[in-house]
């Protein structure tokens, strides 16, 4: 097997270095944060803890977590541990209820995470001498720019399609010689399906390598997608939180992903006692960014469920791995690559004027495209006895909940206390998708 | 001058109907005219019935969203040009007729109509004043 690597001194560091790497930049991090944001000061002061006090690696169990609603509270600026006239960039993602999560990077910032996605595009083989196209969606979304970077530091020829318009995708990848493909899983398939409407085929393209991540997917689909469109398929992780694509990322191996420890810690949680897990044990995700000057996040919990395994990779790479994400330990269902709480849904249903209304979240795959069905319990004060009258809520109800969510979805008035329940409780979501 | 309608909403699947005539029945009410508006999913059940406050009581003890609204029962002739005439007199008020349904028995000769309006006060004094026949509440009911 050939070993190509884009930064060899790090991405295979012997671990007794890259461990005191980890603990001299936490260090800076913690220290960074405690003087520059209050939010960081005020928690560590109520968990008793000083920068002084991070002597090891194990020490960071002392720092207090970091959770989303901390994110929000402090919208949109309040966690920069950088001025505003540092920050180059600024991006978002869905927050839980309206309001996003701002996430700010200084220059320094925006070259590691390019250094991070260069390294992740390596991991797939791909060089300078390839064609990538682009389809992740470009704009607040971390994928489509996150990626653009990595592959122009790297020297690829960039595509940067963005997400949509699935016919001039194919045109463009058959056109243009794309031979490497980042997107979201579920998107990979919709361009394999139009290619086959289209009637071309595959050997027709060029394609080998593809980068899918922003939504959980299956070994069943990476098969699929490797099958339709014949090319290696690899998984990549990241959250805007953290930084975006290029926390994580699949070797060739394709057993897990290994976490950029140079850059972030990885701990898995025991996500009801907060308590760290040894290695292998399955738990929530947590990450420790310790290079991050304008968005640092110290212990902040994903909810994404994985498992951390430190063992020899054939691929040469030391950090450790993280297994692929099984779940989530938070209602959070990830629709189209968009975040959705189903609290969300509650707020503007309430909002709308009508009394706690009772829902239920249908998400589907139909066509290799997530569908969401918000079914909606018609009481007393929404019905009318004219067609036009629940019609035009159900538009009203459809274009806030799409306005918040920022994903289309179907709204379906239904009769009451027909919708699921289990042990009395509502139930809130039907995910169809078996992932 | 006008009549209670139970306006009852329906999912658009099997069965949703027949569950509501068979609370009705078993709570003795009897349906005098009907009418479904549907869309895809869903369909608004509108009955006109002997009994519309045992008929409300039943169906809202059995979950289902219920309202009433008022609504008026016209009497026309029962032959060509019956309707069109009632209608033209609304239409020359500048009257809208929301919807119509037509009414299963007969009042003697006539023909029995039943009109959701928005202005239905005005569409009773205008009919009246055409020499048109409103009915009576009690009437409909025990029709």
């Amino acid at each position: 097997m050939i070993k190509m690597y884009w930064n060899e001194k790090y991405e295979c560091m012997p671990r007794e270095e890259l461990e005191e790497l980890k603990l001299e930049r936490l260090k800076q991090t913690v220290e960074r944060v405690y003087y520059n944001v209050p939010h960081y000061r005020k928690a560590m002061q109520e968990k008793g803890v000083e920068p002084d006090d991070i002597q090891s690696l194990e020490d960071l169990a002392h720092l207090p977590f970091t959770v989303k609603t901390d994110l929000r509270d402090n919208y949109p600026y309040s966690l920069f541990a950088a001025p505003l006239s540092e920050i180059v960039r600024i991006h978002s993602s869905s927050g839980t209820t309206g309001k996003p999560i701002v996430v700010g990077y200084t220059r320094q910032d925006l070259n590691n995470w390019a250094e991070l996605a260069a390294r992740s595009l390596g991991f797939a083989g791909i060089t300078k001498q390839d064609v990538i196209q682009i389809s992740y969606g470009y704009g607040l979304f971390t994928g489509g720019l996150g990626i653009h970077n990595g592959a122009e530091r790297i020297g690829a020829c960039v595509v940067p399609t963005s997400g949509g318009n699935n016919k001039r995708q194919v045109m463009v990848m058959k056109d243009f010689g794309s031979t490497a493909l980042a997107c979201t899983p579920s998107y990979a398939l919709v361009i394999a399906e139009t290619m086959e409407e289209l009637g071309i085929k595959k050997d027709e393209i060029k394609l080998k390598a593809g980068i899918f991540g922003a939504e959980p997917w299956t070994q069943a689909m990476r098969k699929e997608i490797e099958d339709r469109l014949g090319l290696s398929a690899h998984d990549i992780y990241g959250l805007s939180e953290v930084m975006g694509p290029g926390v994580a990322m699949e070797c060739c191996e394709k057993n897990g992903l290994h976490v950029f420890e140079d850059h972030f810690i990885p701990e898995i949680i025991n996500p009801e006692t907060g308590e760290v897990l040894p290695y292998g044990e399955v738990g929530e995700l947590v990450f420790t960014t310790i290079t991050k000057e304008g968005f640092p996040v110290i212990r902040y919990r994903t909810r994404d469920l994985s498992s951390l395994h430190l063992e020899e990779c054939s691929c040469g790479r030391t950090y450790v791995k993280m297994s692929r994400v099984m779940g989530r330990s938070d209602d959070m269902l990830i629709i189209r690559g968009v975040n959705v709480f189903p609290s969300q849904v509650e707020s503007v249903l309430l909002e709308s004027g009508y009394a706690s209304p009772n829902y239920h979240l249908v998400v589907d795959r139909k066509n290799n495209l997530d569908t969401l069905e918000v079914q909606v319990e018609v009481s007393d004060e929404m019905f009318s006895d004219k067609v036009r009258g629940l019609e035009h809520l159900e538009h009203l109800i459809k274009h806030e909940l799409e306005s918040v969510l920022g994903l289309s979805c179907k709204v379906t008035l239904v009769e009451p206390k027909k919708l699921p329940r289990s042990e009395g409780k509502a139930k809130r979501v039907t995910d169809k998708r078996k992932l | 001058m006008t009549v209670k309608q139970i306006s009852v909403f329906l999912e658009n699947k099997c069965g949703r109907l027949a569950a509501v005539t068979r609370l009705l029945a078993k709570a003795g009410v009897n349906i005098r005219a009907l009418s479904i508006a549907d869309t895809s999913d869903f369909g608004i059940l509108r009955l006109i019935v002997d009994k519309p406050d045992q008929a409300y009581q039943v169906l809202k003890e059995h979950d289902f969203t219920v309202s009433t609204t008022e609504v008026i029962a016209v009497e026309m002739p029962d032959k060509p040009g019956g309707l069109a005439r009632v209608l033209d007199i609304l239409d020359q008020e500048k009257i809208n007729l929301e919807y119509l349904y037509a009414f299963l028995g007969q009042s003697g000769h006539e023909a029995l109509n039943i009109f959701r309006v928005e202005k239905i006060d005005e569409a009773i004094e205008v009919l009246q004043k055409n020499n048109i026949r409103v009915l009576p509440e009690e009437e409909v009911y025990s029709l």
